[in-house]
């Protein structure tokens, strides 16, 4: 893993909230960005932030229909439904990688190319496989071709690119499906809620790590 | 008095503030509660924390679930107004197209400017931190001590609300009985951290951070800000019941529409707008300080950025506050038959010294903090606990190889995700999906600790900024052009760094994402990068080697001060924003003195 990727995945994986906003001004501050181009054409430097937006709102969308329907089942071998909670594109994880590889800033323009290609390519290899489609295709022929794209050195070496674009699907469908409530919770978020005392972490749980004596304020 | 426009500002001002951020912010406070009529002049739109601050949205509701674009470089919800390290028809250049001789000028256009982004940090300066060439022989030392600026501090302090304790750590000032609220309990990344670093010599003590952990002493303490006038002590007595404490929940970086936290427009502009004595112009770039037949500033012209047109305004006084950089440019740029080479810059010291703070960034992951139940790990939206330096009387002997010091910021926790992540880390050569990627996501979430040194730099002769013989912003302003080298004080530091942290993330148990590299120059941050430039109309005991004296006046025209962190004669690992206020707040009281003596 290389460093920028390293420090995204703790970024949104465990400290993000510290430290992808400046607050502390320190990962966030190092935090690759690309050079600006200018005039902006994506929101600008001042959108209006207190209004919630949706997939479309902004840029227009990219995928062909068949794509959509190529991205939602991947999306859902990726992040199946567990129990009560929905799977990745019963979330609308879709509609959110139309809208990254849509946007016209850098990283998605170079997304863009990835993931659509990569949808088209899933398409084909599908129905030269199984003579559907991705999203027609059975529970077992979806995970076969998946486990497939999940080496980072295939067997087959003609498959490297689109282990390539497995990995970045995935890394986008994560991305997507962590961030919605839905997702939120699934992973252990219990925050956002004003509160009118600040505990700390619960003592059983500090005794429990041996920090008891380090609580000192 | 209130926003005023190009047509309906006063005939004349007694002061007029260029800028209102912390410098800005805090000059015409104290200004305008002690009766001066000021005029302030912000090249940003005006903005309302109130009623344009996203408090709980979640990453959904933005685009791109809110991940940093070159448009918000910290991220949707980040409190930027039409800023970041390019503005849009206001560039400038690097004199040198080499890697590690860049830097990166941060600005925001917006009322209150940075400060309503910033993290809140509000660290005292030491007293080593003003006499640095008097301890170990490199840089400058300042005109003033530590004790010249401890009341400001405290004034400061009591003001916005900072958190935090009195540890007695060297040169890490304790504050006054009274000055501080009391800190938040520490996460339990946090806990471990400071349990490991003892094991390696390394406090851990709650970090200063402007953030109420409850509401503010309004009873008390507006007569210790302003003694002996009742009508300000009323004004802030009745703004202070207006700030509610953290409710713990939402980053600080979003700005606060509860003004729980410090920011120019929640804390510095209400009670200043409510004396009656405030104009606010936004949307309004200075072009230059006015100087008129005796040498004196008679006001500033500025480019109305609604219609292009120039105009001017007049004050006795001319107090510069719009960041170290761009006060530099302003000054540069004020060129008369007087003062060819620009305003104040007779030692021709006008942007030489341009400091930023030393930054290296490091993370691990650790097993101990794995599949640990969830609890609200939110706190006050920001750091709780930090590191102060703790190597002083190594250093001082010779024997880390570099001269001065850094602090240490971590983050740790189960924070609110967002942005682009992978969420798992893939170890075994293959890419984690289905149900045991989900499995993994939420066995690794929070199990992560990062450590950001933040390190002091030495000024030095190949970092300053000039006017670009070329290039002019879209107004027709010549604008910036920068040199930076970082010297091997700072490589050795940053080197420093990552083998400390590399070595608390395995006292912690935990692994390290990467090894430290002993050479400091490929983790080194570029300059600019953190966002705490200071210096470039530094302040001295003598006119040929400073920009402005003791209290910030400048040398050579003696109605122009620099309340902004321009004066800064080193860069202490602290971040800056403090002394900024404090100093602004001395300077504020020295204009007030000078115009009650009929100097200026």
């Amino acid at each position: 893993m290389d460093r920028r990727l390293a420090i995204k995945w703790m970024l949104a994986a465990g400290a993000g909230a510290l430290l992808s906003d400046p607050l502390s001004l320190s990962v966030a501050s190092d935090t690759p960005t690309e050079t600006p181009t200018w005039p902006p054409t994506g929101y600008g430097a001042d959108p209006n932030l207190v209004k919630p937006y949706k997939a479309g709102d902004y840029w227009p969308l990219t995928f062909t229909e068949a794509q959509r329907r190529e991205a939602a089942a991947l999306c859902d071998v990726i992040i199946p439904a567990e129990g009560a909670v929905p799977s990745a594109s019963a979330v609308g994880v879709a509609d959110f990688i139309d809208e990254w590889v849509s946007a016209p800033y850098p990283t998605s323009t170079a997304d863009r190319k990835v993931i659509t290609e990569g949808l088209d390519w899933v398409k084909a290899e599908s129905v030269k496989r199984f003579g559907t489609g991705f999203a027609e295709s059975t529970d077992a022929q979806r995970l076969a071709l998946c486990n497939d794209l999940s080496q980072d050195a295939p067997v087959d070496a003609g498959l490297l690119a689109a282990s390539k674009f497995f990995k970045r699907f995935r890394n986008l469908t994560a991305t997507g499906f962590f961030t919605t409530l839905v997702g939120m919770k699934d992973l252990g978020y219990v925050g956002n809620v004003p509160l009118a005392r600040f505990d700390g972490p619960p003592a059983d749980l500090v005794a429990k790590l041996g920090l008891t004596d380090e609580v000192k304020w | 008095m209130a926003f005023v426009t190009p047509t309906s500002t006063a005939e004349s001002y007694d002061v007029i503030v260029v800028g209102s951020g912390a410098a800005g912010g805090q000059a015409a406070y104290t200004l305008t509660m002690d009766g001066a009529k000021v005029l302030m002049i912000e090249a940003g739109r005006n903005y309302d924390p109130r009623s344009e601050t996203p408090m709980f949205q979640t990453p959904d509701m933005a685009p791109l679930r809110g991940a940093a674009t070159p448009e918000k470089p910290f991220g949707f919800f980040d409190a930027t107004v039409d800023g970041g390290w390019a503005v849009q028809g206001e560039p400038y250049t690097n004199a040198s197209s080499e890697a590690g001789r860049q830097f990166k000028w941060w600005r925001a256009r917006m009322l209150g400017g940075r400060t309503n982004h910033w993290a809140r940090h509000a660290l005292r300066n030491g007293p080593y931190d003003f006499k640095p060439r008097s301890r170990d022989g490199l840089g400058f030392d300042w005109p003033i001590s530590y004790e010249d600026v401890a009341p400001y501090y405290d004034k400061v302090e009591m003001l916005i609300g900072v958190y935090g304790t009195n540890d007695g750590y060297e040169n890490t000032p304790d504050s006054p009985e009274g000055c501080l609220l009391p800190p938040p309990k520490a996460r339990v990344g946090e806990l471990l951290a400071r349990q490991r670093g003892r094991t390696l010599g390394i406090p851990v003590i709650p970090i200063r951070r402007a953030v109420l952990t409850r509401p503010l002493d309004h009873k008390t303490i507006p007569a210790k800000l302003h003694p002996g006038n009742a009508r300000a002590q009323r004004i802030i007595a009745e703004d202070m019941q207006n700030r509610a404490a953290c409710f713990w929940a939402t980053s600080c970086g979003r700005g606060c529409s509860i003004r729980a936290n410090y920011q120019s427009t929640t804390v510095h502009l209400p009670p200043a707008l409510a004396t009656g004595n405030l104009d606010i112009l936004t949307q309004a770039m200075v072009r230059e300080v006015t100087v008129g037949e005796t040498g004196k500033a008679t006001g500033v012209s500025y480019i109305d950025k609604a219609t292009g047109a120039e105009h001017r305004a007049k004050a006795r006084v001319v107090v510069l506050a719009a960041s170290a950089c761009e006060t530099v440019r302003v000054m540069l740029n004020s060129k008369s038959n007087r003062f060819p080479g620009g305003l104040g810059n007779s030692s021709g010291l006008v942007g030489k010294y341009i400091m930023d703070t030393v930054g290296a960034t490091w993370g691990g992951q650790i097993p101990l903090l794995e599949n640990l139940p969830s609890h609200n790990e939110d706190g006050a939206g920001g750091l709780h606990v930090y590191s102060p330096w703790w190597l002083y009387k190594e250093q001082l002997a010779g024997k880390l190889g570099f001269a001065r010091g850094y602090h240490v910021e971590f983050g740790s926790g189960k924070g609110m995700p967002g942005g682009y992540a992978p969420f798992v880390p893939d170890t075994g050569g293959r890419t984690s999906f289905g149900l045991r990627m989900k499995e993994e996501a939420r066995r690794y979430y929070g199990s992560h600790i990062s450590f950001s040194g933040r390190g002091e730099m030495i000024p030095n002769e190949d970092s300053f900024c000039e006017i670009d013989p070329k290039v002019v912003d879209k107004w027709g302003i010549p604008v910036l052009r920068f040199n930076w080298k970082w010297s091997q004080h700072e490589v050795r530091q940053v080197a420093h760094m990552q083998k400390t942290f590399a070595d608390w993330i395995e006292a912690m148990g935990g692994k390290n994402l990467k090894r430290p590299d002993p050479d400091g120059t490929k983790a080194i941050a570029s300059g600019g990068m953190v966002i705490h430039e200071v210096g470039g109309t530094i302040m001295g005991a003598n006119p040929a080697n400073s920009v402005t004296n003791s209290w910030a006046q400048t040398w050579d025209v003696k109605n122009v001060f620099v309340a902004d962190g321009g004066v800064f004669a080193s860069n202490a690992d602290k971040n800056p924003t403090l002394t900024i206020m404090a100093l602004a707040w001395r300077t504020a009281d020295r204009v007030l003195d000078e115009m009650r003596k009929g100097n200026v």
